[in-house]
């Protein structure tokens, strides 16, 4: 009999344990108990979100899998198709912040070579606190370490991401983590555990007692004793999973396995459930033949041990031996623990005696879902009150800029990308720093341009224009990059579901996100939610961070943000608009979080991309870059900031739109992408423009030492180059006392 | 000619180099586990990149005691050419095939970004066909390439020669400014006396290609050959 206390601790509400008495028709175990509790965990299960997530749109004539597997395939053609998919660690890396960024790492990366393809980049979308508090960088060096530690280890380049910093992650960072890879097309392997009497192989480390109820940890909010939830999180052993890689791959490109799943979340009991659910078989496990690293570990433990670097393998009798000598020759650990049944049920056998014996459909297809209920949040009418006329226009434009671009959220992020090894593999061709990330495709003519982005503060205000907003900016960062979007990954990061204006967020996220995917007909093909971002009833800003990968089909046309040369002409695709709402000159400079997010126009957005793809394939255009966060000012900085080791570039600019000049300066409106040409191909730019109903200007010019924007023949920014990228690049190691 | 390419568990960086000779240079190459003994056919031997052994330990200090590391040594000793890049060279250095050991980087933190060299021997096999004191530009990536020997080995290494490249700005001034690891006398190669054993903390293999931002990686490779082709055997 289990008393009323193990039950409570295992999180379970009385209607959910009821349900467990009425599948098992008795009380459960007490293995029986831990498998349920990790399996309707809202981690595992999704059983808030499901109902949401049904509203993405994921097909699309290149999806070869979208959501339900590890990671989503997208087809490249050549035979080849890209893997990708983001995942979220952010309970553990705010417990621990090395391992628990090294682990979610660790855990994206198998994700994608569980499915046969070869990890080829790495992105990371990351979210900290006030940067000026001390424990806030602790938190943000240790997971930038630990980021490194796991990717630079197993060698994987970290090409790209984004980080932000505000305080209202203060208690609750995010580290989400996007990985891509490479397979043939005709090498795509499953989740599945098919034909009855197959051996069931474990291979990779032994289990340990690390990340015991890691799931259910990371399926409810933090207080005051999280501290005390250290040991639920796992350790990271990179070399292990670099061995790992490589003897999965060569089992699978010598065709010797049937299904694989990694262990992640859950371990052992989600992969033996996942891959006996889809393949609608049971399985038997001998639990007491787990490799184990620790003497007298319990059924119990070792079922729902997260130790990483551990994968689940389905293979015929035949080709058991040839599995096995594969593995022994990476020095790592591969025991026969099970065979698939066809009872579709999970039982667990500890020496003989069945331990656990649960119909797999209740923890997988039939666990337990809710319809929670949604409400708007009441203080969106304040938040969204902002009166412009009292907004004084600062005297000193310049120093405006320069504080902008010193500023936690737009500063230089080479202290965090050099610590990141992004060229191995050697198919980086656009290093971390422009609008997206780009690698070739050795063998091929092809490229990848990847990105992740999300503006929250945008997502709080109104998280309906947060989330379109998110997947056109994505969209556009690809098309800089002269990629063509084929799909997106997501990871939605909200605060307590049980709350209705979480819900509220939530839902209303997904329709802005679904609106722009279907648009620009680009598929959601996989995902992750995070729930339960609330620290002492304060919750996250909504954040569903949008990682996204585009094609280049010829990997010689992809382009930088950086100006290219002395003469060329500065070109604005899109409109200015008077807008402030939510920007991060309203914050920085004002101490203001008001308004609403900039106005989305989706058939502006799509004149402005397709131009931009256009010039880039017919080599009008000689560099791209996107306005986000600081406006065009910010942007035009960045363009006139060159990288390392290379002399900066100046511009001349002149405005005359009739807009007040901090809007125009500063001002967040979506859509636009400034552009150079050079000066004897801007009518042939302008003529497609015209044909294409694309709004462009003519701005400006290349050239000098300085950066000079003149507003109606008034100059309103005039500053050394050299003096802003010393601004730009020194802020960071600044705010960490680590001056260079 | 023939490159073998060491495979240590760990390596990460052996597919790098393959790609550089096989596809750039369309010169035969084969990955060699590290438990083999024989190295008999090839003409020049790649210690590649990567966390041999999860750099546990130390970085280098497992890998040295693998099987193939005798047959290095014996290839070495026939005045077969051995190239150890980063982690190569690391072992290199445990293994004793090359002077001196491996510290951390001054700032403690992996680092990851190019470089200046000044290339300050070219009577090697790997740099022939670099110009005297040619300045090139190529990445590092590492977190323990702080080179250290005492002061009377680095006499001697001065003396012989055997300092190959140095961290260098990019007209070639050599100083602390441009020491991105606190490397003494800011080496970042040195080969053994007899000049047939390279060790490099900057990976040439990511710098042969245009289309990858810089090609001064290309040059030394292309000594190599040219050195294996044309001049051994003369």
């Amino acid at each position: 009999m289990l008393s009323k206390e193990i039950i409570e601790s295992h999180g379970f509400t009385d209607d959910e344990f009821e349900r467990i008495l009425k599948i098992l028709g008795r009380e459960p175990q007490i293995v029986e108990l831990g498998i349920f509790s990790v399996m309707w965990s809202e981690h595992c299960s999704y059983k808030s979100s499901r109902i949401h997530l049904r509203k993405f749109p994921t097909k699309g004539d290149r999806v070869l899998q979208g959501p339900g597997e590890n990671a989503g395939v997208i087809d490249l053609g050549d035979g080849l198709a890209a893997v990708f998919k983001m995942e979220s660690h952010n309970h553990p890396s705010f417990i621990e912040p090395y391992q628990g960024a090294a682990t979610g790492v660790g855990g994206i990366l198998r994700d994608i070579f569980t499915m046969g393809a070869r990890p080829v980049a790495i992105l990371n979308s990351l979210r900290f606190g006030d940067i000026k508090l001390p424990r806030n960088r602790y938190l943000f060096s240790g997971v930038v370490s630990g980021i490194a530690g796991y990717g630079n280890c197993i060698g994987v380049p970290t090409v790209g991401g984004e980080i932000y910093f505000d305080e209202i992650y203060n208690n609750n960072i995010l580290v989400n983590v996007f990985a891509l890879g490479i397979v043939r097309k005709d090498m795509i392997f499953k989740g599945v555990a098919s034909g009855v009497g197959n051996p069931v192989i474990y291979v990779g480390s032994k289990t340990g007692r690390d990340g015991i109820h890691g799931a259910t940890m990371a399926s409810d909010v933090f207080d005051e004793t999280s501290e005390a939830k250290r040991p639920t999180v796992q350790v990271g052993d990179p070399f292990t999973e670099k061995l790992l890689l490589e003897a999965c791959l060569e089992v699978m490109n010598k065709g010797l396995i049937i299904g694989i799943q990694d262990m992640g979340a859950a371990g052992l009991t989600s992969s033996s459930c996942e891959m006996a659910g889809r393949a609608g078989t049971g399985i038997d496990i001998h639990i007491d033949r787990t490799p184990v690293r620790e003497a007298a570990m319990t059924p119990y433990e070792v079922m729902l041990s997260e130790s990483q670097e551990r994968m689940l393998i389905v293979t015929d009798p035949a080709k058991e031996k040839d599995v096995m000598d594969i593995f022994h020759k990476w020095d790592l650990d591969a025991v026969v623990i099970g065979e698939v049944t066809d009872t579709k049920k999970i039982r667990v056998i500890n020496r003989g005696e069945i331990v656990a014996d649960i119909p797999v459909e209740s923890l997988t297809d039939e666990a337990p879902l809710y319809e929670r209920s949604i409400a708007p949040p009441p203080y969106l009418e304040i938040l969204h009150d902002l009166d412009m006329e009292n907004l004084p226009v600062p005297p000193d434009l310049n120093n405006v800029l320069l504080t902008l671009l010193s500023s936690p959220n737009i500063s230089s992020r080479e202290w965090v990308f050099r610590q990141y090894d992004h060229m191995v593999r050697t198919d980086t061709v656009v290093m971390p720093g422009s609008d997206a990330a780009v690698i070739r495709i050795k063998g091929t003519n092809k490229g990848i341009a990847m990105t992740a982005d999300c503006n929250s503060r945008y997502c709080f205000s109104d998280p309906h224009a947060g989330g379109a907003i998110a997947v056109a900016e994505a969209a556009r960062n690809i098309v800089c990059a002269g990629g063509e979007p084929v799909g997106l990954t997501d990871c939605l990061n909200f605060g307590n579901p049980e709350r209705p204006e979480i819900m509220w967020q939530f839902q209303q996220a997904i329709e802005g996100i679904s609106a722009v995917c279907r648009k620009f007909n680009i598929p959601v093909i996989s995902g992750n939610v995070s729930f339960y971002n609330e620290t002492n009833d304060i919750s996250i800003y909504p954040t569903p961070i949008i990682g996204m990968a585009g094609l280049i089909e010829d990997i010689s046309r992809c382009m930088t943000h950086y100006f290219k040369k002395d003469g060329d002409i500065v070109i604005l695709l899109g409109r200015n608009i008077e807008e402030l709402g939510m920007s991060e000159y309203l914050r920085e400079i004002h101490h203001k979080v008001r308004g609403v997010p900039p106005f989305l126009d989706l058939d502006l957005e799509k004149k402005v991309q397709e131009l931009c793809l256009y010039g880039i394939r017919q080599c009008i255009i000689k560099s791209a870059h996107d306005t986000s966060e600081g406006g065009l000012a910010v942007a035009l900085a960045e363009c006139c900031i060159q990288a390392e080791n290379k002399k900066n570039t100046g511009a001349v600019i002149e405005l005359s739109d009739d807009i007040r000049v901090d809007a125009l300066l500063f001002g967040e409106t979506q859509s636009r992408i400034i552009i150079t040409v050079s000066p004897e191909r801007v009518k042939e730019l302008e003529g497609v423009a015209v044909s294409m109903g694309t709004p462009v200007t003519v701005i400006g010019k290349v050239g000098g030492e300085k950066l000079v924007i003149r507003h109606k023949s008034a100059a309103v920014i005039d500053m050394s180059v050299d003096h802003m990228a010393d601004a730009w690049r020194k802020a960071i190691p600044g705010y960490l006392g680590e001056e260079q | 000619m023939k490159f073998a390419i060491i495979v240590f568990p760990g390596s990460n960086c052996d597919h790098d180099c393959y790609n550089i000779v096989k596809h750039v240079f369309g010169r035969p190459a084969s990955f060699v586990w590290h438990k083999e003994i024989d190295l008999s056919q090839f003409d020049a031997v790649i210690l590649p990149g990567g966390f041999s052994y999860g750099d546990y330990l130390r970085s280098g200090a497992i890998a040295r005691l693998s099987p193939i590391m005798t047959a290095v040594r014996e290839f070495a000793g026939r005045g077969g050419l051995v190239l150890g890049i980063c982690n190569g060279f690391q072992i290199l250095l445990e293994a004793g095939l090359l002077p001196g050991v491996m510290l951390r980087n001054k700032s403690l933190k992996f680092i990851c970004k190019d470089v200046y060299l000044r290339v300050d021997n070219i009577n090697t096999p790997f740099t022939l066909k670099y110009f005297e004191n040619q300045v090139v530009k190529m990445p590092i990536a590492h977190a323990e390439g702080n080179y250290y020997v005492d002061s009377d080995t680095y006499s001697q290494l001065r003396k012989n020669n055997q300092i190959i490249f140095r961290y260098s700005g990019h007209n070639g001034e050599v100083d602390d400014d441009v020491n991105p690891n606190g490397s003494i006398g800011n080496v970042a190669g040195v080969c053994n006396d007899k000049g047939n054993v390279l060790g490099m903390m900057p990976h040439p293999e990511r710098c042969g290609e245009k289309i990858l931002g810089g090609t001064d990686g290309y040059t030394l490779f292309e000594s190599i050959v040219y050195y294996v082709e044309k001049m051994k055997h003369k």
